[in-house]
């Protein structure tokens, strides 16, 4: 019996096996998806739900190219791609000044951004939604881009602070001995150097602003300030028993992020050891 | 970004009180360039960051506490009604189901996602390349929305036409999302299948951080694979264990659109958390006051978790934990 145990812990068998299990549970349901996009609505209802598709369509597809999804992929992008770019603006000189000041009031404020992790922001979206109106922004992107840059703050800066800590404190230190200002260390030191880092909390930002639901759901309201999961949304109130054809939107508003993932895959990783420690 | 940092330099902040996180106002722009460079950056840096976070965050959450003492339809000025919400929300039924449901979803999640993020985290910390192919697969649930993954599930879970329609998969084969006692159990399953992806790797990035000397010494004192995993692995993650435990658990304050979208609450009361109470309230009954209410309550017990977490794990004394080494 003893035996049999150390050859289970020898070989890991337990992860292996918790390994292929989870495999099956994570890639089953987007073989699915992607099979049944490509079905028929009639062939839908009779096929087995995991055979191949016969014949194969792309009408699906078609459909949701019409239904207003360029408009929603621009509104998309465009919310993601401001608010992201806002926040690393504001995020890397805030990271920067907590790092190398020893003022007790950016102490503080680190502390306040870490509270901004442990606690439900979602449940605030009331005062957001006042907020947003009284600002005459309701309905408009900027009504997703501004609460989503403050949502974002939190993690960013906590991911960057710990990241620049490890740049050691001498290369700052020669610059400040040729008179550079903290601007200017910002630039030429901070920047190039944490280059990963930030690339790391791009992509994540990017993905929660990116497949955010509840600001867009209460903060916009008409089709023209609508983005992707809200579109996808909509789309499935109209064609609700239309299986393939809101599958078909499910996967082409992954897409874009699929996209940005290959690309920032590599320091998505890394990032996230030198963010969370261990 | 260069250019817009560039042109912040020279500013000055006007000293600490400036740094409350009051209002949006823009920095202002002084010519005193050398002041403040001295002791190390100036407050100017970080007050754009500040001012958002706490216009459109910090600012909310005091908000929510202050709606909660009024009623309000959305439209027109909240009237002061005192305590009148508080007494409601903490006596409506409804609302207390909500509470303990959310309770008991925070509990079983962590239950479930905690010992398979663990399991799978060391085994993928392994150098061999299929693991590194596994973890990349394992990433792939974090990319799809919430919408589209609660949209996804409903179909897939569908009694006629999804998962309960393959004859293979028959133990499948069941009202996954319309009976009452199952309903609950499914939205932990699919909340499992979205997260447990991001709990993994950060257990993995945990186990590669461990530094292999301890590993090595453990061998040549006869350690087998199950001691080391006890004696060295689980306490070197403790820091990691306690991260994401805290996600977890704060996150199951925050599950309101996967429910949304797959069940609205129902069948019944079966699946009506904390978050989607509040939202029903807030934008069905538009009983904004009412919901204010049960949302402080959200926000209190978020912050109450993480105090008691982050004092009875010594998480503030995160960084000694390589000390003798």
């Amino acid at each position: 019996m003893r035996n049999w145990l150390r050859v289970v812990f020898r070989f890991n068998i337990l992860g292996a096996a918790a390994g292929v299990f989870w495999l099956v549970v994570v890639v089953l349901p987007l073989y699915w998806i992607v099979i049944t996009s490509l079905r028929s609505r009639e062939g839908f209802f009779e096929a087995q739900p995991l055979d191949l598709p016969s014949p194969v369509t792309f009408d699906n597809y078609r459909h949701v190219l019409e239904g207003g999804y360029f408009n929603y992929l621009t509104n998309s992008v465009v919310v993601t791609a401001v608010t992201v770019g806002l926040t690393l603006l504001i995020s890397v000189p805030a990271a920067h000044a907590i790092v190398h000041s020893p003022s007790r009031i950016l102490r503080l404020s680190f502390q306040l951004f870490l509270l901004g992790l442990a606690i439900p922001l979602q449940a605030t979206i009331i005062p957001v939604y006042l907020i947003i109106s009284e600002l005459g922004v309701y309905d408009t992107l900027w009504a997703l881009v501004l609460p989503g840059i403050a949502f974002a703050i939190p993690l960013t800066i906590v991911i960057l602070v710990n990241f620049l800590r490890d740049i050691p404190r001498e290369l700052y230190e020669a610059m400040r001995i040729d008179g550079a200002s903290h601007w200017r260390m910002l630039l030429h030191l901070t920047l190039p150097l944490s280059r990963p880092a930030i690339v790391t909390v791009m992509v994540y930002d990017a993905l929660n602003v990116w497949n955010g639901f509840l600001f867009p759901l209460i903060l916009t309201q008409s089709p023209s300030s609508r983005v992707l999961p809200l579109g996808v949304w909509s789309f499935q109130g109209e064609f609700n028993i239309d299986v393939p054809t809101v599958l078909a939107y499910v996967v082409m508003s992954t897409i874009p992020i699929v996209a940005l993932y290959t690309v920032g895959r590599r320091y998505l990783v890394s990032g996230l050891t030198a963010g969370f420690g261990k | 970004m260069t250019d817009a940092a560039g042109a912040g330099a020279g500013r000055d902040s006007d000293g600490p009180g400036l740094a409350m996180p009051v209002d949006a106002a823009p920095p202002g722009a002084r010519a005193g360039r050398k002041r403040g460079e001295r002791g190390g950056p100036n407050l100017a840096m970080a007050l754009p960051a500040l001012a958002m976070f706490g216009g459109f965050a910090l600012a909310p959450m005091v908000l929510v506490f202050v709606l909660g003492f009024t009623q309000w339809s959305g439209l027109g000025k909240p009237v002061w009604t005192g305590l009148s919400n508080w007494h409601e929300a903490v006596h409506d039924p409804v609302t207390q189901g909500a509470g303990w449901l959310t309770l008991k979803l925070m509990i079983t999640s962590w239950l479930v996602q905690t010992p398979i993020c663990l399991l799978l985290g060391v085994f993928i910390a392994g150098r061999q390349r299929y693991r590194s192919v596994l973890a990349v697969i394992y990433f792939v649930p974090l990319l799809l929305s919430t919408v589209a993954i609660g949209i996804t599930f409903r179909a897939l879970l569908d009694p006629n036409f999804g998962v309960s329609a393959a004859p293979s998969l028959a133990f499948l084969a069941h009202d996954w999302l319309g009976d009452e006692d199952l309903a609950f159990y499914s939205i932990v399953a699919v909340v499992s299948w979205q997260f447990i992806p991001f709990h993994t790797l950060l257990y993995q990035a945990g186990v590669r951080q461990i530094p292999r000397i301890i590993y090595e010494a453990a061998i040549v004192d006869g350690a087998g694979r199950l001691a080391m995993f006890w004696y060295i692995t689980l306490p070197q993650l403790r820091y990691t264990i306690v991260t994401s435990s805290m996600l977890i658990l704060v996150g199951s304050l925050t599950y309101f659109d996967l429910v949304y979208v797959m069940t609205g609450g129902g069948p019944g009361f079966a699946t009506r958390l904390l978050p989607l109470d509040m939202f029903l309230s807030a934008f069905s009954r538009r009983e904004m006051g009412r919901a204010s209410a049960i949302a402080s309550l959200l926000v209190g017990g978020g912050l109450l978790l993480s105090l008691v977490l982050v004092r009875f794990s010594g998480f503030a004394r995160m960084r000694s934990q390589q000390e003798g080494l």
